[in-house]
């Protein structure tokens, strides 16, 4: 056995516990679930619906947050300013604050009594109990994780890099997604993963804005509170297996690039 | 082909101020100074990555100072090479000719013939060794035909046995005509490069002029410690004599200005033994307090009456003359070796 690895075992059997902790409770919940009741829940029509609810609310806020967000994050990453770190803390607020008080935060924020709300439904469009309410919600929370990814992705490209094509004749928008994006697009195809993953698994703030139409994790709830848990597990099993299947899909999307990107 | 007028660059701590200079078609200059004096960032200004506090760029006789760096014709070439990682060596060389009006292939393919690049071309940057990075990133520099290329400490990052290929690339390219301003903390790669040379310490110009000149006759102290003249002594000078403190006095070559002023001597100017000192009259008696090798050559200490003399000698002329630690030795150097300071402090 590396002479390293055995200074290190006592490292790793601490470590050992949280790994287990993690994987102890879903792997109950996929030896105990009623199969039977999975495949037929699969078939029921509300579950596929907040199934699909999830998984495109998600998306839908992830964009926005993408479209928004990589300007910010290169902004972050670039310029050196003074209160950079306040700015940066408040982007990583929505991590600290509860669920239900960014639900609120929000609700209150884009009630149709709110200017902000008053102009969605002037233009139309209804943020409380609708789809754009879950996409309100999905945002605040899910801000952090792509922002700070995609920061942490852009300061990892060397500025001289962009410099050097620069002087070569470049203009700054060729450069920017010519040479900058491609080799960030590790990181930032991270931040989305994250970013769309903290949708897909996000209750509290949800459902304070828009308990119907209901996504998954309202679902499960409203199943577990009513039915109990035998009703509520085949949906909780097969949410996990959706978001799973999703991040196994991208991560290995991601790597084969990245194999392509450093190609030998 | 560059001239900075009155140029000022805040570097944060401290700033380059009133700066200028001008570099000729077809010239070799070189800027040396210490690490941290600043000079990357005069090139990034140079090159537009970054905006002057003041002054003004001239290239090839146009006011680029307002203009963003792919307007201005100048490529620069870093230290740690900046090679586009996720592209092909060819890839990174062609990178600029998509912005150039009228292309030339033939100009690329003559550079990878000139830098030796032709079986590099399919492999990925980060397979290279540093001497090839150094290589396509110069390529890369001069396939857009730039009318200056900018280069920061091109030599120092790499391996030694790299380090005379590249020079010979180097002086390569500017006999084909291109004009180089590098940037070097080496006073050696000056010497062995360059036909001028600024000198900047402490964020400000302090000499700018021929290598040789500024080598044997440094404009003031902190440009002497910098190329390496070891020997300055505070002393008043009357006629062809300079008196030194403690009485040591020495013979000029001709008649010098008369007053206090610095006197300075190269090490390797200081010769030892009988026979090379026959034709001086700068001959002591010293005895050697130490002997440090440095390089391929030999630091000697010598004390001279209250002096101490540092020179700089092969091993042969140790052997030669006998010369070990706490022995006595005859040492001595030329009149014409001897450097008078124009500057009116003596400290």
């Amino acid at each position: 056995m590396d002479r390293k690895f055995r200074e290190r075992w006592f490292m790793l059997l601490m470590g050992s516990f949280l790994v287990v902790y993690i994987i102890w409770p879903l792997a109950g919940m996929f030896f105990r679930a009623d199969w039977g009741l999975v495949v037929s829940t699969s078939r029921d029509s509300v579950v596929v619906g907040a199934l699909w609810r999830s998984i495109w609310t998600a998306a839908a806020a992830t964009g926005i947050i993408a479209i928004f967000g990589t300007p910010l994050a290169y902004f972050l990453a670039r310029q050196d300013f003074k209160g950079r770190s306040v700015l940066e803390a408040v982007i990583d607020v929505p991590i600290m604050v509860p669920h239900t008080v960014a639900g609120i935060a929000v609700l209150m924020a884009f009630s149709p009594k709110a200017p902000a709300g008053a102009m969605l439904v002037k233009a139309g469009l209804s943020p409380v109990n609708s789809h754009l309410g879950i996409i309100l919600a999905c945002m605040f929370v899910s801000i952090p994780f792509y922002v700070d990814a995609a920061r942490d992705a852009f300061h990892g490209v060397s500025p001289r890099l962009e410099n050097v094509s620069r002087t070569l004749g470049a203009s700054f928008p060729h450069v920017f997604f010519r040479i900058t994006l491609p080799l960030a697009k590790r990181g930032l195809v991270s931040g989305l993963i994250m970013s769309w993953a903290r949708g897909v698994s996000e209750f509290g703030a949800i459902v304070i804005i828009a308990y119907h139409p209901m996504v998954a994790p309202t679902l499960i709830y409203d199943r577990f509170a009513t039915f109990g848990l035998k009703y509520s597990t085949p949906i909780a099993v097969q949410l996990i297996l959706v978001c799973l299947g999703m991040f196994v899909v991208l991560r290995v999307l991601v790597s084969g690039k990245r194999r392509d990107g450093a190609g030998s | 082909m560059i001239r900075l007028a009155d140029l000022s660059i805040d570097l944060g701590e401290f700033v380059l101020d009133n700066f200028s200079l001008s570099v000729d078609k077809g010239e070799f200059f070189m800027v040396v100074g210490p690490s941290g004096a600043g000079k990357t960032v005069l090139l990034e200004s140079i090159a537009g990555l970054r905006h002057p506090s003041g002054g003004r760029i001239l290239i090839g006789g146009r006011d680029v100072t307002g203009l963003p760096p792919e307007r201005r014709r100048v490529a620069l070439v870093y230290q740690d090479y900046a090679l586009f990682p996720h592209m092909t060596v060819e890839e990174n060389i062609r990178w600029g000719l998509r912005f150039l009006r009228d292309p030339d292939p033939g100009h690329v393919e003559g550079l990878f013939r000139l830098l030796r690049l032709e079986r590099l071309l399919e492999r990925s940057p980060d397979t290279l060794s540093g001497g090839e990075q150094q290589r396509v990133a110069l390529a890369r520099a001069l396939a857009v035909k730039p009318s200056v290329i900018l280069l920061d400490e091109p030599i120092s990052a790499l391996d030694p046995r790299f380090r005379e290929d590249l020079q010979d690339y180097l002086s390569r390219i500017n006999r084909e005509g291109m004009t180089i301003m590098m940037v070097t903390h080496d006073f050696n790669e000056v010497l062995s490069l360059g036909h001028r040379v600024a000198v900047i310490v402490e964020g400000s110009l302090q000499q700018v002029g021929d290598v040789k000149t500024v080598f044997r006759e440094p404009a003031n102290r902190l440009v002497a410690e910098f190329v390496g003249m070891k020997n300055l002594f505070p002393s008043s000078v009357k006629g062809r004599r300079a008196c030194l403190e403690g009485g040591v006095s020495l013979v000029l070559n001709g008649q010098q200005r008369v007053g206090e002023c610095l006197i300075g001597i190269r090490p390797e100017d200081v010769m030892i033994g009988g026979d090379l000192l026959e034709d001086t009259e700068n001959v002591f008696s010293g005895r050697v307090v130490s002997i440090v090798p440095r390089g391929m050559a030999f630091e000697v200490v010598f004390q001279v009456e209250d002096l101490r003399l540092t020179g700089r000698m092969l091993s042969s002329a140790l052997v030669r003359e006998d010369v070990h630690p706490g022995g006595e030795c005859r040492v001595g150097f030329c009149p014409e070796a001897i450097h008078v300071f124009k500057g009116d402090n003596p400290i």
